[in-house]
């Protein structure tokens, strides 16, 4: 295989400036957002004692679910040893990095107390799922950075594959206790499932894929560097692949809650009669996140054209927001089965009086905060690509047939 | 309910309070009296020594003695925690605030779905022995007393809620607000976790009773040591079958319920 | 006792909130920040139960330089293991140092110019203890 160059993002400058005012006037109102939460309080949010992660968490975990599924491309050419990709992992490791900072930052700054961040990475609780997680996040991003390394130096380059098989593991990890996160809360009807785990590393291979090709796209264009179809085509498909296992998934995972009694008055809850739940299910994660894209990534004829499969990206990552929106919010929404074969039917409380669900509607500095750690890993990423030289200067087809 | 263990500390504390009662002639005023005595006795001087995990507090909670339309406990868990010096902050919304404000204890009214019998009942912190709570703080800030009172500590306590994600009652609460007015007795700040901790400001200062009890005029709660056989609410728990809620999920709760 | 003898509690102060991200929002926030509960009065000197004592819990240069290590611990050992006994805890500090008005009313411990807050202000050190307990003695 022809030698590969890497050259720091070149776009005109004033271009570059402009989106990273447009990216930082989102982290400055994400900021100002996170302030205002911290000084006044978490009333001023839509998060309440009944639906106690709103928002933000959404994005937040949609944002580290998505970064260790940014890592595939390095991992496949690491690890798989596919020479194809091996031209686009250094972008891979940066975003699996920036994507992780930024939803740690979110979940962070939502912190009732930010400002004993100090305590919670002092302090901990070794049963705890979240400080298991504490420890993977930042084990991550220092093992991805010196992944980067072994990409990026000449002297390195023998650790790369050993690093990037580390670097593979790890991210399953991460994301299996992402998922238990959820999964061992043995209280609640919604989570409580072993298959927890397994569908969150699902999504983070699809979400993950959605987002990278987004990001190569854009920069790739935005630079005039010639991208050819051979690439394309296998990023496109191996999208497509991803969004099919997690159909099967989504399916196995619904089935399983329709199947076992104990789970059975939350899948009708989700499928049925859930209001905004039930829209953001089949509308937003099944029909749009799901059937749309493949049927657009699977077309004979369409599946090339780039304009589609920015739209069948753009549509996962859609489908993404609204499949953590059902599991995150809906799980809370739907209330807790404290007494078998009762129904409350008066509670001083908010306990689901006649099984209703418990209420929340976002407020702007929630949307804000959310949006802003989203703004920020991008930011990052373009900040990245431009004093590093993390893109290849082109990736044409003869250059790719090794 | 739990085993009642008989350690030599409870006989010894026992013996010396029989023959205090026996003395003043007050030997069949029982449980009640033995309350008093340990008041009186010990609330000159606060706990100076660590809680032992030869005690372990509890509830029981007749059912059919708690009256419908009743929120006396609530009140006064309101008022002696603080909770009733919270205020609405300025724009907030009144829908919104009511899922907001914390809340110890509440009322609760279920029906069975078979026979349609109506149960009421005051639900709060269960005091799990394997509290899920505890396993998923991540800062150890939600922790289980020796004497089995789970609470949270707000010094270490970072606001992220797991606890709340975890609970299977809804007991915690979360401060929304800032807090500008507190009680000595129990301190409370914006960002952090809380719940009910069986009045654990008086269980230091060796009192009796907790303010739901002592406000609950139908003897709805008793409240007690379970690991003390002659205490008012181990004897109550032998003498009827009582419940645990959720008790699927083998938490081992220390507040329990009869007539559910 | 004089209150400005150059005493700088060592690791007192506490780390600043992670906000980097938003720090210029912070800066200009930061003025409209928690106005406290300081009454117009301040108290009247010699008001307190401490000024008509010989020394504190410790003598007082080991309490100058170190008390919050006494406070944090019997903090701990209050909240864990239920010890309550008031030699070094918070509530002891404010019920023996909080003064009077002239009204003879209690003036809030961390108003300005009061006993912790005046020293916590002369030397930097951010005093958060009572953003969560209560700044005045129980009355009885």
């Amino acid at each position: 295989m022809s030698e590969i160059h890497y050259r720091e993002w070149g776009i005109a400058s004033p271009r570059y400036w402009g989106l990273l005012a447009v990216l930082s006037a989102f982290v400055v109102a994400g900021g100002c957002a996170a302030l205002y939460m911290e000084r006044q309080g978490h009333w001023v949010t839509g998060m309440n004692n009944q639906i106690v992660w709103g928002i933000p968490h959404v994005f937040a975990i949609f944002l580290i679910v998505a970064a260790s599924g940014a890592l595939n491309v390095a991992s496949v050419s690491s690890v798989f040893r596919q020479g194809l990709y091996q031209p686009l992992a250094r972008l891979s490791g940066l975003m699996a990095i920036t994507l992780l900072v930024g939803g740690l930052v979110i979940l962070v700054l939502d912190l009732g107390r930010p400002d004993r961040l100090t305590v919670a990475l002092t302090t901990f609780n070794f049963k705890s799922v979240f400080a298991w997680n504490l420890f993977l996040y930042i084990g991550f991003i220092a093992i991805v950075a010196v992944y980067m390394f072994t990409l990026m130096e000449r002297k390195a380059m023998a650790y790369a594959q050993g690093v990037g098989i580390l670097a593979f593991v790890w991210r399953l990890a991460l994301t299996t206790a992402t998922g238990s996160i959820f999964g061992f809360l043995v209280a609640r009807q919604a989570y409580a499932a072993a298959l927890m785990a397994p569908l969150f590393i699902v999504m983070s291979f699809a979400y993950g894929l959605a987002l990278y090709l987004l990001i190569m796209l854009f920069t790739f264009a935005a630079d005039a560097r010639p991208l050819g179809d051979a690439v394309l085509r296998r990023l496109k498909n191996l999208l497509g692949v991803f969004v099919a296992v997690l159909f099967y998934f989504t399916l196995v995972y619904q089935l399983t809650y329709l199947y076992s009694a104990e789970h059975l008055a939350f899948a009708a809850f989700v499928l049925r009669d859930g209001g905004l739940y039930t829209w953001l299910f089949w509308a937003g994660w099944l029909l749009l996140g799901m059937l749309v894209p493949m049927g657009i990534l699977f077309h004979p004829a369409r599946g090339m054209q780039r304009g589609a499969v920015i739209l069948a990206a753009g549509l996962v990552l859609l489908g993404g927001l609204c499949a953590l929106y059902v599991i995150v919010v809906g799980g809370q929404a739907f209330p807790l089965e404290m007494f078998p074969d009762h129904t409350i039917i008066a509670s001083g409380y908010h306990d689901g009086v006649d099984g209703a669900a418990r209420a929340y509607t976002p407020t702007l500095p929630e949307w804000l905060l959310g949006m802003g750690g989203f703004a920020l890993a991008l930011l990052c990423t373009l900040v990245g690509v431009r004093v590093l030289r993390f893109l290849p200067v082109a990736l044409p087809d003869e250059d790719t047939r090794s | 309910m739990g085993e009642p263990t008989d350690q030599p500390e409870d006989r010894q504390r026992r013996a010396f309070l029989t023959g205090a009662m026996a003395g003043a002639g007050a030997a069949a005023a029982g449980a009640v009296a033995s309350g008093v005595l340990l008041q009186s006795i010990a609330k000159a001087a606060p706990r100076d020594t660590p809680v032992s995990d030869q005690v372990r507090y509890g509830m029981l909670i007749d059912t059919s003695k708690c009256a419908d339309g009743c929120s006396d406990c609530v009140a006064a868990c309101d008022a002696e925690n603080g909770l009733d010096q919270l205020r609405k902050p300025e724009g907030a919304d009144d829908a919104l605030w009511d899922m907001q404000r914390p809340r110890w204890i509440r009322e609760v009214k279920i029906k069975n779905n078979s026979n349609g019998r109506v149960t009421t009942l005051p639900m709060m912190c269960q005091h799990c022995e394997h509290p899920p709570c505890v396993d998923v703080c991540p800062t150890g800030a939600s922790f289980r007393r020796a004497d089995g009172i789970v609470m949270v500590d707000p010094h270490t306590c970072i606001g992220c809620r797991y606890c709340m994600m975890a609970c299977p009652y809804n007991a915690r609460t979360f401060i929304h607000e800032n807090v500008a007015s507190q009680s000595t007795q129990t301190p409370r700040g914006k960002g952090v976790v809380e719940s009910c901790n069986l009045c654990v400001h008086r269980r230091d200062q060796g009192e009796a009773t907790t303010a739901c009890q002592d406000a609950c005029e139908h003897q709805a709660i008793v409240f007690g040591d379970l690991k003390d056989p002659d205490s008012a609410v181990s004897k109550a728990l032998a003498k009827q079958p009582s419940v645990q809620i959720r008790a699927d999920l083998k938490l081992n709760t220390g507040v329990r319920y009869t007539h559910v | 006792m004089s209150r400005s003898d150059r005493t700088a509690p060592a690791g007192a102060a506490r780390a600043m909130p992670g906000l980097g991200l938003c720090l210029a929002c912070a800066l200009a926030l930061a003025g409209s920040g928690f106005g406290g509960i300081a009454r117009a009065e301040t108290g009247v000197p010699g008001s307190a139960q401490a000024d008509r004592l010989e020394a504190c819990v410790a003598p007082t240069p080991f309490m100058r330089r170190r008390h919050f290590e006494l406070i944090e611990h019997q903090r701990d050992e209050t909240v864990r293991q239920g010890i309550r006994k008031t030699d070094h805890s918070l509530v002891g500090c404010v019920d023996c140092h909080v003064r009077k008005d002239s009204q003879g009313g209690y003036v809030p411990i961390d108003a300005p110019g009061e006993f912790c807050a005046a020293c916590h202000q002369y030397v930097g050190a951010v005093l958060d203890c009572f953003d969560c307990h209560a700044a005045l003695p129980t009355e009885d």
